[in-house]
């Protein structure tokens, strides 16, 4: 097809008019001019009904909307607005083009201003001189619309076929010389006038027409031609069947002239070739001006023939659905978002079922979860979706009362509190949910977006939830749910969590999220008509606990299929994640002071200067970043207080010589004796490392021996805060828990600030290999220096057991009294251990899962029984 | 370089698509030279600035800097204002997408309306942080041209915004916008005033799902054009949603081509949502009807179960590899999950193949 003579528009959908196409007909009942029922419709704001009017206009075939709203006692820019929009949330109608008539150029403006689609102006004309209509017409190509001129000009209508041609070609001249609109989108309207009006210079109106129209599209190349189709019978009101006989006729002609659009009621219009011999023949001989008395002899058969044949095939879309019983008749409703008989079906099912809560949970829902279905299928998009829901609102509306009638038996109504989780701002979802929730009865509570954890589980206990819901778009948002299952456990939360977002998933829901808080049940939603179903169950007294049966035993079978897969596909073999390892680059210079190093005591003064404070904070369930938490609306008067309370305990323990850090860090020559194995210090003590086989970004596999040359240095360090336990039992033994467990937070930060002080020390001092470093504390926290001190059991080395090779390196328990428990854990609590590596491109990175050959590897390193290594790794495997 | 840029002739109006069709003569040189390329193979525009910004582990205090230490709104996430606080940042992304063989990046200012700014309070940085954005991408690109030779083009994107234009928020009252089209008009007006002012060489409006609000965002930038009696080529991508191959906002693919056609666009094609793989069909459409150049950047495949973009560099390039053989681009890039190394492998892949013919008709642009 040739774009310079096609006409594209389009709705939600195309609509091509090519010179292949047939006729296009526009739909003309929503128009208040033409149309007294719409009129009254939108003149008491009846919009539904209204609405009802356009489907009708589609399901009778119009392919282009005409909406005209150009009326005394209507506000036409509001109602052009407003119409339009409630179209935009009806995909059946909006899947159309829409074209804006109005002779009022403010109301046009606003149309195309709510239109997402190509859509038709109509109209523009000469009428107001060929300045207006220029800037009418860029305006109009602005917003990217075609558009329909009329004929007519300073003078007045074009009357005559002469008028016709010459007003048409000035305005083509105009248009497309001038201002270069498209040729395509012109669409000329050369005026359809009545015929058989009784007199004589209106006898030639449709001949003309038909003419002008020939002669338009021979000579205006592109251009194409409208007109309003049921002006030409005007004569004939209360005559259906003549009517619908000279639009039929009328059209026909035109057709053939090269009409190729037409504002038509689609539903009134005969076909052709089916018209009574006798009645064609009058039509015709009025309409083509080819007989002196041709309007007296149709006007004759009109009255021969009354009006009768009222008949017309108005109605003939009319849905035979309506002739489905109730329940199907739901189910359609329902997919197709009609409210019209929603109300009468639901109290049909009502009797039938003898309960409302029946009728929500059994048709109602099964709806919903085939529209849901569909959804996830893509057989039904978002518009279409919010839609049913609507029409499931109307339905639970109407139940409202006789649930509330129910009250002995039926259910209070349950609180939803939702939130999109800190960091992310994406809403449409949660929105969504929010309302098909409040739709369907439920008190929901909407926490707004990028809501801290603590604030939302704070709103869900203070509302009285009974199922909370979380919402986030972006990949960070995950980590950020998990964390909120972790509180909820923390605070000892049952309610159900309702997970939802576009990252989100059932696997990660259950792979990731529900494993975090088993007393927590947390439920993945994949799109908003889920909400529904699924609230209900969890808050039905009887639904509930299968359904979460149903739940646990799907998650748990999630997790063992994405245990499998993960096994089966993702990891890479242990020798092809050896090869794809990291090199080690240059040896690290040798210690300026190697050997071992203690540090009985260190000033607590010197420590605070180097203090994180914000793991303190959070230990005490405060989250945000120091200071700023400080000020914090929520949370800010709770972390001023307990902060103040921390920096006067600090000031009795500089003074208190109870309270003991110290420190011990060994510099050694160190040689990589396998691929994941560092040999260490005279003894042959060796670090046993663990490498990536997930595969990684940047296609490194990364291990910590990596960082290791073969003739090398490493170094190892511990260190603790004596006197802290017996400090905080003292505290729990005069009934201040509060003292206590400050102490113990106090006494953690302290630890690691020494390791923080000892690093340095290293850096600058023992090992020297930054002598000129000068970081801020701030640069100390965020790690903006030269090398890392991972420790056994965080994600670079997820195995405590090197924590043994450390003690015995080092001698830690005899210098410094720190020992290990059984299953490797410091006492004191307050205490750091790690290696430390000295390259600059040593960094930060978690093992992650590592597969069977690993572990069977790394048991004979270890020399440990398979059960052992299994165990301690637990947290890398995902076998069953 | 030259900044100089053709002059409109006021007689004619901005928004109609046959002007300068008498030949390039009439086009600033930028842009001459942008045509110039995009004749001789097909370009290569950058990948993700999220997934590349995210790998710098950011803090908040990081997004804050020292502009906004003091801000009463948390900003980590917000990754438009790094371009005022950790400029160096974004322009090493760039850096490394130029090194790996872009020949256009994209300004980082996807969210960066007034609109979009507004749920961090920042909303009156909106023009600052677009024309600092831009001044940024234009530093990386010039230092890239004058390194390798070959011309490196600036980008300035506007994203969709966090509002819908054609869908109500709220069920209950579907007739009812939490934003209007004069609204986004003006938040877009300055957007594109930001990036023209920062040096941008086009302006690409994207990651369409609501294509009253493109139309809403082309409206601005032929007002702003007007304003400044100059125009940039206009480059244009929508988004296809999920497996309906609607847009958010129900449209089909030529729907959505036919609504912007209004626009004398340098290019228009698909981004995000979807992986190579599964923007095939909705390509070939692109492809057979549009009048323009034809652009796509896809994500690194579809989202893992953990929401992971995984699809490797190889991979993808594989993936985009038919779209070449059947000649249907012009622009080719990558989306969220791309990297450099994507980057480079696209780069690569492209290089074997002619770019599509600029049909007939086209608008010059």
């Amino acid at each position: 097809m040739s774009r310079t003579t096609t006409l594209q528009l389009a709705g939600l959908e195309p609509l091509n008019v090519t010179p292949e196409s047939n006729f296009i007909n526009i739909g003309e009942r929503t128009n208040v001019t033409g149309s007294r029922r719409f009129a009254r419709l939108i003149r008491e704001g009846q919009y539904d009904e209204a609405l009802a009017i356009a489907r009708e206009q589609v399901e009778g075939g119009a392919q282009i909307l005409d909406v005209n709203m150009d009326e005394g006692l209507i506000d036409g820019v509001e109602a052009m607005r407003t119409f339009l929009n409630l179209i935009a949330s009806e995909p059946d109608i909006a899947r159309i083009p829409i074209m804006i008539d109005s002779s009022d150029f403010a109301i046009i403006e606003a149309g195309l201003q709510v239109l997402q689609g190509k859509g038709v102006v109509n109209s523009i004309s000469l009428k107001a001189g060929e300045a207006e209509f220029l800037q009418q017409a860029r305006t109009i190509r602005r917003y990217g619309a075609a558009v329909v001129v009329m004929a007519f000009d300073e003078e007045g209508q074009a009357d005559s076929y002469e008028r016709r041609i010459a007003i048409c070609e000035r305005a083509y001249r105009l248009l497309v010389d001038q201002i270069h609109f498209p040729p395509n989108d012109i669409i000329f309207d050369p005026n359809v006038f009545p015929v058989a009006t009784g007199m004589a210079e209106h006898r030639r109106n449709a001949l003309d027409f038909i003419e002008a129209t020939a002669w338009i599209r021979a000579h205006l190349p592109g251009a194409h031609v409208s007109g309003g189709v049921s002006n030409v019978s005007f004569s004939f009101r209360g005559h259906p069947v003549v009517r619908e006989a000279m639009h039929s006729a009328f059209l026909y002609h035109a057709i053939r002239a090269g009409m190729d659009l037409g504002i038509v009621n689609p539903t009134l219009l005969g076909v052709y070739d089916d018209l009574p011999a006798d009645l064609l023949e009058r039509v015709e001989d009025v309409l083509l001006d080819r007989r002196d008395d041709a309007s007296e002899r149709l006007l004759a058969w009109a009255d021969e023939h009354g009006s009768e044949g009222a008949a017309s095939q108005t109605g003939r879309a009319q849905a035979a659905w309506k002739e489905l019983p109730w329940r199907e008749r739901l189910q359609h409703a329902l997919i197709q978002g009609l409210t019209e008989c929603v109300e009468e079906d639901a109290e049909a099912a009502r009797q039938a079922l003898g309960s409302p809560l029946a009728v929500i949970e059994g048709p109602l829902m099964d709806g919903m979860n085939e529209v849901g279905d569909r959804f996830g299928a893509g057989k039904m998009f978002l518009p279409q979706v919010v839609k049913s829901a609507r029409v499931m609102k109307q339905a639970v509306a109407y139940l409202t009362p006789f649930l509330e009638a129910e009250k002995a038996k039926g259910r209070p109504a349950a609180t939803v509190v939702l939130a999109t989780v800190k960091g992310d701002v994406h809403d449409i979802g949660k929105n969504i949910v929010g309302v098909v929730l409040g739709c369907n009865g439920y008190r929901v509570v909407d926490l707004g977006v990028m809501v801290p954890k603590h604030d939302i589980l704070d709103a869900a206990e203070r509302e009285g939830a009974d199922v909370i819901g979380l919402s986030g778009l972006i990949t960070p948002s995950l980590e950020e749910m998990a964390e909120v299952v972790e509180a909820m456990a923390e605070r000892g939360m049952s309610q159900p969590l309702l997970i939802g977002g576009a990252t989100t998933s059932r696997v990660h829901t259950a792979v990731k999220l529900a494993p975090r808080a088993p007393s927590v049940d947390v439920v993945h939603v994949n799109d908003a008509s889920r909400a529904v179903p699924v609230v209900a169950k969890l808050v039905s007294d009887t639904q509930r606990l299968g359904f979460l049966a149903e739940l646990k035993a799907d998650q748990e079978k999630v997790r063992a299929q994405y245990a499998r897969d993960r096994e089966a596909k993702s990891l890479l073999p242990l020798e092809v994640a050896r090869e794809r390892g990291g090199i080690a680059g240059e040896s690290a210079p040798a210690p300026a002071h190697p050997g071992v190093h203690v540090f009985e005591r260190v000033d607590v003064a010197e420590l605070r200067q180097l203090i994180d404070w914000g793991p303190f904070f959070r230990a005490w369930g405060l989250a945000g970043a120091f200071p700023r938490i400080l000020d914090d609306e929520v949370v800010g008067e709770e972390a001023r207080k307990v902060l103040v309370d921390a920096e006067a305990l600090l000031d009795q323990w500089e003074a208190e010589a109870t309270i003991r850090p110290c420190a011990i860090a060994g510099l050694f020559a160190a040689r990589r004796v396998g691929p994941e194995s560092v040999a260490v210090g005279p003894q042959g003590v060796q670090f046993e490392f663990l490498r990536q086989q997930l595969p990684q970004r940047d296609g490194v596999q990364r291990s910590l021996a990596d960082f290791v040359a073969a003739d090398d240095h490493i170094g190892c360090f511990a260190t603790a805060v004596h006197g802290v336990e017996a400090w905080a039992q003292a505290a729990a033994d005069d009934g201040d828990d509060y003292a206590s467990i400050l102490a113990k937070a106090v006494g953690d930060r302290i630890a690691e600030a020494l390791a923080e002080w000892l690093h340095r020390e290293v850096r600058v001092r023992l090992w020297g290999y930054a002598p000129d470093e000068a970081c801020s504390v701030e640069e100390l926290i965020r790690e903006r220096y030269r090398g890392i001190r991972p420790a056994p059991g965080y994600p670079a080395c997820p195995d405590h057991e090197d924590k043994r090779a450390i003690w015995e390196l080092l001698d830690v328990e005899t210098r410094l009294g720190i020992r290990l428990t059984e299953t490797l854990a410091m006492t004191p609590a307050a205490a750091v251990s790690g290696y430390y590596f000295a390259p600059q491109e040593a960094r930060y990175f978690a093992v992650g899962l590592v597969g069977a050959d690993q572990l069977e590897d790394y048991a004979q390193r270890r020399g440990m029984a398979h059960e052992q290594a299994r165990k301690a790794l637990s947290m890398n495997l995902h076998l069953a | 370089m030259s900044h100089e840029r053709f002059l409109l002739n006021p007689s004619a109006c901005a928004t109609e698509p046959n002007i300068d069709r008498n030949g390039m003569n009439s086009l600033s040189e930028r842009t001459h030279t942008l045509h110039e390329a995009a004749a001789e193979r097909v370009l290569i525009l950058d990948g993700a600035m999220g997934t590349m910004i995210q790998r710098h582990r950011l803090s908040e205090e990081d997004f804050r800097g020292r502009l906004f230490a003091v801000h009463e709104r948390p900003l980590k996430g917000n990754n438009d204002v790094l371009c005022l606080t950790r400029p160096e940042v974004v322009k090493g992304i760039h850096a490394e997408y130029l090194a790996a063989g872009a020949d256009l990046v994209e300004t980082n200012t996807f969210s960066a309306t007034r609109i979009a700014q507004a749920d961090y309070g920042l909303e009156d940085w909106a023009f600052r942080i677009n024309e600092a954005a831009a001044r940024i991408a234009r530093e990386a690109a010039d230092e890239a041209e004058a390194r390798t030779g070959v011309p490196r083009f600036v980008a300035g994107a506007l994203g969709p915004t966090n509002k819908t234009a054609s869908l109500s928020p709220d069920v209950n009252r579907p007739g009812f916008r939490a934003i209007t089209f004069t609204e986004l008009v003006a938040a877009y007006r300055e957007q594109a005033d930001g990036l023209m002012a920062g040096g941008a060489d086009a302006l690409l409006v994207e990651t369409i799902f609501d294509t009253l609000n493109a139309k809403a965002a082309l409206f601005a930038i032929e007002e702003a054009f007007d304003a400044r009696g100059e125009r940039l080529p206009i480059l244009i991508s929508g988004t296809i949603t999920d497996a309906s191959g609607r847009t958010l906002s129900g449209q089909t693919t030529e729907a959505f081509l036919i609504s912007l056609q209004h626009v004398p666009a340098f290019s228009i094609g698909l981004n995000c949502a979807l992986g190579a793989e599964q923007l095939t069909p909705f390509l070939e459409v692109m492809a057979r009807e549009a009048p323009c150049r034809v652009s796509a950047y896809p994500n690194a495949g579809l989202p893992n179960e953990l929401g992971e973009y995984d699809q490797g560099p190889d991979a993808m390039a594989e993936a985009v590899r038919p779209f070449l053989e059947q000649g249907w681009l012009n622009i080719l890039g990558g989306c969220c999950g791309t990297t450099p190394d994507h980057i480079a492998a696209l780069a690569r892949v492209a290089a074997e193949y002619a770019p599509r013919p600029l049909p007939a008709n086209a608008p010059a642009s």
